[in-house]
C-alpha cells in the first residue's frame, strides 16, 4: 500500500473533489430530493443515446485504427494528429461546425438540393448520435491506435515469417489486443456522451433529447431544488461507477511481451483491394471529421478583423489555466495508472474506476459545491481561475488516465520484475524507467489535457468575471452580446491555441526512448 | 532592491488606506451587463464620478443564475444591489425575503404596463418576438396561428435553461390559456430545434438554420445601428407580445442602504438610461430627455403588451412546462 501512496493520494483527491462538492450541495439543500417521471425519462434517454453513440464510435474506430496501423504513407503522422481536432473543439463550436455541413443550410443539403434530392434533417436522435460520433471517434481511434502500436514490431515480423494471413494476424494479434483496449475505449466514449448537454439538446431537436445534465440544470435554475440536482448528479455518478467496473472487468491484458519499441513493418493485407478499401475509408473519415472543423476555421478567418485585445488576453489566461490543469491531470493519471498496474486486484480496479468518475461529474454541481465550500474562506471571484484550473484538471483526468493506464500496465508486465530485482524504486524508477518508457503517452496525455482544458468552459461561467475571462468564457459573452463574428474569430483563436498545444506535445512525445 | 521593497510597502499602505476611506458598493448582475459592450462600464464610470465610492460588479450567467446565487448566499451575501432579475422571477425572489423596498420614489416609468412594485425597480424592458431576415422571408406570419399553419422553421430556447424560452412559454400560455397545449402541438413541426440559451439560437438563425428565431423586437436595432444592416426585422403578432421587464433591487442585508438607493436612483437617471438602448439592446424604463436612438424610434410596436401578474407565474409555469414537453416530445 505504502509503495503506491501517490496513487492513493490522487484517488483520495478525486473522491474529495467529486464527493465533497456533491455533499456540500446536499448539505445546503438539507437532504436529497425525489425524482419525477420526467427525470426518469431523462435517465433513460441519456443511457440509450450514450450506449448507441459509444457503440457507433467504437465500431467505426476499429477499421479506421486498423487502416492507420497497417498503412505507411507520407503525412500519416500529421493526419493522425489532425483527426484528433474534433475532440478538442469546444462543444458549441462543434455543433456549429457540424451544422455548417449537415444542417438545414449546410453543405450536404445544398448538394442534395442541387442534385434534385430531398433535404435531410440532422435534428433528432440521428443528429445526437452523428454529433457524438464526430466528437468521440477521434478519441476512440487514438485509444485503439495505441493498442496497435503496443503490439511489438517483432510479433508482426514473426507473423510474416510464419506466413500468417490477414485473418491469422487478426486472430492471434489484433483480437487479443482489442479485447484489452476496446472496453476502455467504449467506456470513455459512453461516459462522455452520458454527460452531454448542449449538443444533445441542440441536435436532438427538443425536449425529447433531455439528458440528465439538462435535468440537473432545470432542478437548479427552474425549480431551485438543489436536493434533486444533487440526487440526479449522484445517479450519474452511480451509472459511471457501474459502467467503469464492468468495462475494467471485461478488459483482459493482451500479454504480448516486451519488444524493442520500433515501428512495426507489415507484410500482410497487401492485396490491392485491401489497400483501396483502407484508403477509401481513411479518405471518407478524414472528410467527415475535418470538414466541420474547416467550416469553423473558415467562419473565423472571415471575421479575423474582429479579434480584439480582450480575446488575446483571454487566450493567455486560458493557456496558463490549461498548463496547470494538464500538469495536475497527468501527474494524477500517472500515479493512479501505476497503482492500477501494480495492484491488479479489486483495489487497483476500484482506483482506476475512481479516476474515471470526474468525466460524469456535473460541472454545475462541482462548481456549485466548490462555491459553497470556498465562499466562507475567500472571495470566489478571486479564486475563479484557480478553481477552473482544478475543475478542468479533474475533467481531463479520465482521458489522461485512459491514455496512460494501459501503457502503465504493459510497462509493469514487461519491466516490473526486472526493475524490482534491481531494487529500482521511487524517484529513480520514475526517472530511469517510467518517464522514458511512457514518454509518448505522457506527452500525448499532457497535450490532450491542456487542449481540453483550454477549450472547456468549465466552472468559470458560474462565478467568473468578464474582466478575467478565459477564452471559452469570453466567446460566450461575445455571443451573448450579438457579436457572433467576433465570437467566430475568437473560436478560431481558441482552436489554433488548443490544437497548437496538442500538436506541440505530440511531437515532443515522438522521441525514441532507446535513443 | 531594499528601496524597491520600501516603495512597494509604502504603495500598499496608501492603497489600503485609500481602500478604507472609499466605500465599496457591490452590484450583482448578469454577465453581458458587465462586459465591455454592456451598459456596465458607462454606468460604473458615471456613478463613481459622483458617489465617491468604488462600484464593483460581480456576475452570474443570467437572471435565474443571479437569483440562484443569492439564494445560496442568503443574508450573508456581499451584494448591496442586484441588477437584472426579470418580472417572472419576482414572486420567487420576494419569497426569499432577501430584498428591501427601494427608496426611489417619484419619477415616471415609461413601460407599456402599470408598475407599482415597491421592491423591484424596472430599469429596462423589451417585447419578445420572432426575428426574421427580410431578404429570405417576404411576408412573415402575423400570429401564432399563422406561424403554426405555415411551413416556416423556427428556433426557440429551452424554458428550463433560458429566460427567453420561459418568456415564450408564458406568452403562449397567456395568449391561448387552455388552448396552449394544442397550439404547441401545431407548432411542433415548425420548431427546428431547441437550444440551451439565447446565443446558440440566435447564432443558428444567423447561419441560416431556420427562418425565424425567438428574440426581441429590439434585436433588429442592433444590426441596424452596430452593423448598418437593415435586413433583420421582428414579426408583429396580433395576439400581442409578451414583455420582459428587467428589474433591480436593494438587498435587505446591505450595510449601506443609502448608497444602494443612490445607485438605484442613478440607474434611472438620464445618463444611465441613455446608455441602455445601444448596449443592452432593450428599451429604457425611463425614456431619457434626448429620446431614443434613431434605430429604436423606427421599430414596430406590437398592438398589445402582455404580462402575467408576478404572483401568478410560479403556479402557471409548472403546468405550462408540462404541456410544452408533452407536445414537443411526441
Amino acid at each position: 500500500m505504502t509503495r503506491h501512496w501517490p496513487g492513493w493520494l490522487a484517488v483520495a483527491a478525486v473522491l474529495t473533489a467529486v464527493g465533497g462538492s456533491l455533499l456540500a450541495v446536499l448539505v445546503h439543500a438539507g437532504g436529497s430530493g425525489a425524482l419525477g417521471p420526467a427525470d426518469a425519462a431523462a435517465i433513460r434517454f441519456t443511457l440509450w443515446q450514450a450506449a448507441l453513440s459509444a457503440l457507433a464510435s467504437v465500431a467505426l474506430a476499429v477499421p479506421v485504427a486498423r487502416a492507420l496501423a497497417r498503412r505507411r504513407f507520407g503525412g500519416r503522422g500529421l493526419l493522425v494528429a489532425l483527426l484528433g481536432a474534433p475532440f478538442i473543439l469546444p462543444t458549441v463550436a462543434a455543433a456549429f461546425g457540424l451544422l455548417a455541413i449537415f444542417g438545414q443550410g449546410g453543405l450536404v443539403n445544398d448538394m442534395l438540393d442541387a442534385l434534385g434530392f430531398g433535404r435531410l434533417s440532422i435534428y433528432g436522435p440521428q443528429g445526437v448520435i452523428l454529433a457524438h460520433v464526430f466528437y468521440n471517434l477521434p478519441l476512440a481511434v487514438r485509444l485503439l491506435l495505441q493498442g496497435w502500436s503496443a503490439i511489438p514490431a517483432e510479433r508482426f515480423r514473426a507473423a510474416a515469417a510464419l506466413g500468417f494471413t490477414t485473418r491469422d494476424i487478426n486472430r492471434h494479434l489484433e483480437r487479443p489486443m482489442l479485447r484489452e483496449v476496446l472496453p476502455g475505449a467504449f467506456l470513455a466514449v459512453f461516459l462522455i456522451c452520458l454527460s452531454s448537454f448542449s449538443i444533445a439538446l441542440m441536435l436532438g431537436g427538443g425536449p425529447r433529447a433531455t439528458t440528465v445534465e439538462l435535468a440537473i440544470y432545470q432542478a437548479f435554475r427552474f425549480d431551485f431544488d438543489l436536493g434533486r440536482a444533487a440526487t440526479l448528479a449522484a445517479v450519474q455518478l452511480c451509472i459511471c461507477g457501474l459502467a467503469s467496473l464492468l468495462a475494467l472487468w471485461i478488459a483482459i491484458p493482451g500479454a504480448f511481451g516486451a519488444g524493442l519499441g520500433r515501428q512495426a513493418d507489415r507484410w500482410d493485407a497487401n492485396e490491392g483491394w485491401r489497400r483501396a478499401a483502407d484508403a477509401a475509408l481513411l479518405a471518407a473519415v478524414t472528410v467527415f471529421l475535418l470538414a466541420p472543423v474547416l467550416a469553423v476555421a473558415i467562419a473565423g478567418l472571415a471575421a479575423l478583423g474582429e479579434l480584439g485585445r480582450a480575446a488575446l488576453a483571454a487566450a493567455l489566461r486560458s493557456l496558463a489555466v490549461g498548463a496547470c490543469s494538464a500538469l495536475l491531470a497527468v501527474a494524477a493519471a500517472l500515479a493512479i495508472g501505476t497503482l492500477a498496474a501494480g495492484r491488479r486486484g479489486l483495489a487497483g480496479r476500484l482506483a482506476e474506476g475512481a479516476g474515471m468518475l470526474p468525466v460524469v461529474a456535473s460541472p454545475l454541481v462541482i462548481g456549485t459545491g466548490a462555491f459553497l465550500l470556498l465562499r466562507p474562506l475567500a472571495d470566489t471571484g478571486d479564486l475563479a481561475l484557480a478553481v477552473t484550473a482544478l475543475a478542468n484538471a479533474l475533467a481531463a483526468l479520465p482521458f489522461a488516465l485512459r491514455a496512460i493506464a494501459p501503457a502503465a500496465v504493459r510497462l509493469q508486465a514487461d519491466y516490473g520484475r526486472l526493475a524490482d530485482s534491481l531494487s529500482l524504486r521511487g524517484l529513480s524508477r520514475l526517472r530511469h524507467l517510467v518517464l522514458p518508457r511512457l514518454r509518448p503517452v505522457l506527452c500525448f496525455a499532457f497535450g490532450l489535457s491542456a487542449a481540453l482544458s483550454i477549450g472547456d468552459l468549465g466552472v468559470i461561467a458560474l462565478f467568473g468575471d468578464p474582466a478575467r475571462a478565459t477564452l471559452p468564457y469570453h466567446i460566450q459573452t461575445l455571443m451573448g452580446a450579438y457579436r457572433m463574428d467576433a465570437a467566430a474569430a475568437a473560436t478560431l483563436l481558441l482552436l489554433a491555441v488548443s490544437f497548437g498545444v496538442f500538436l506541440a506535445f505530440e511531437r515532443l512525445g515522438r522521441h525514441d526512448p532507446d535513443a | 532592491m531594499k528601496r524597491l521593497a520600501m516603495l512597494t510597502g509604502l504603495f500598499l499602505a496608501t492603497a489600503a488606506a485609500a481602500g478604507e476611506s472609499t466605500p465599496v458598493l457591490t452590484v450583482y448582475t448578469y454577465d453581458s451587463f458587465a462586459t465591455e459592450w454592456g451598459p456596465g462600464p458607462a454606468i460604473e464610470a458615471g456613478f463613481e464620478a459622483e458617489c465617491g465610492c468604488d462600484l464593483r460588479f460581480v456576475t452570474a450567467g443570467d437572471g435565474a443564475a443571479l437569483l440562484a446565487r443569492l439564494r445560496m448566499e442568503g443574508a450573508g451575501t456581499a451584494a448591496d444591489v442586484v441588477v437584472g432579475l426579470d418580472q417572472n422571477l419576482i414572486a420567487e425572489a420576494s419569497e426569499t425575503g432577501l430584498f428591501a423596498p427601494h427608496g426611489v420614489t417619484g419619477g415616471r416609468l415609461d413601460l407599456p404596463v402599470a408598475w407599482t412594485d415597491p421592491v423591484f425597480l424596472p430599469f429596462d424592458w423589451g417585447y419578445f418576438a420572432f426575428v426574421y431576415d427580410r431578404t429570405r422571408l417576404a411576408s412573415p406570419p402575423a400570429s401564432f396561428r399563422a406561424l403554426a399553419a405555415s411551413d416556416l422553421s423556427i428556433v426557440i430556447q429551452d424554458p428550463r435553461s433560458s429566460t427567453p424560452g420561459l418568456g415564450l412559454l408564458l406568452w403562449v400560455r397567456d395568449a391561448y390559456g387552455a388552448g396552449a397545449a394544442s397550439l404547441w402541438a401545431d407548432l411542433a413541426d415548425n420548431i427546428v430545434t431547441v437550444t440551451p440559451g439565447w446565443s446558440e439560437a440566435y447564432g443558428l438563425f444567423l447561419n441560416g438554420e431556420a427562418d425565424m428565431v425567438l428574440s426581441y423586437t429590439t434585436s433588429p436595432a442592433y444590426h441596424l445601428i452596430a452593423e448598418g444592416d437593415d435586413s433583420k426585422a421582428a414579426a408583429i403578432f396580433e395576439e400581442g407580445h409578451f414583455l420582459q421587464v428587467e428589474v433591480a433591487a436593494r438587498l435587505q442585508s446591505s450595510k449601506q442602504p443609502a448608497l444602494a438607493d443612490r445607485f438605484l436612483a442613478y440607474l434611472m437617471s438620464d445618463a444611465a438610461q441613455s446608455a441602455i438602448p445601444t448596449t443592452n439592446w432593450m428599451y429604457p424604463a425611463r425614456t431619457p430627455s434626448g429620446g431614443l436612438p434613431d434605430g429604436f424610434a423606427a421599430l414596430p410596436v406590437p398592438p398589445r403588451a402582455r404580462m402575467l401578474p408576478a404572483d401568478a407565474v410560479p403556479a402557471l409555469r409548472e403546468a405550462a412546462l408540462e404541456e410544452w414537453r408533452e407536445a414537443l416530445s411526441r
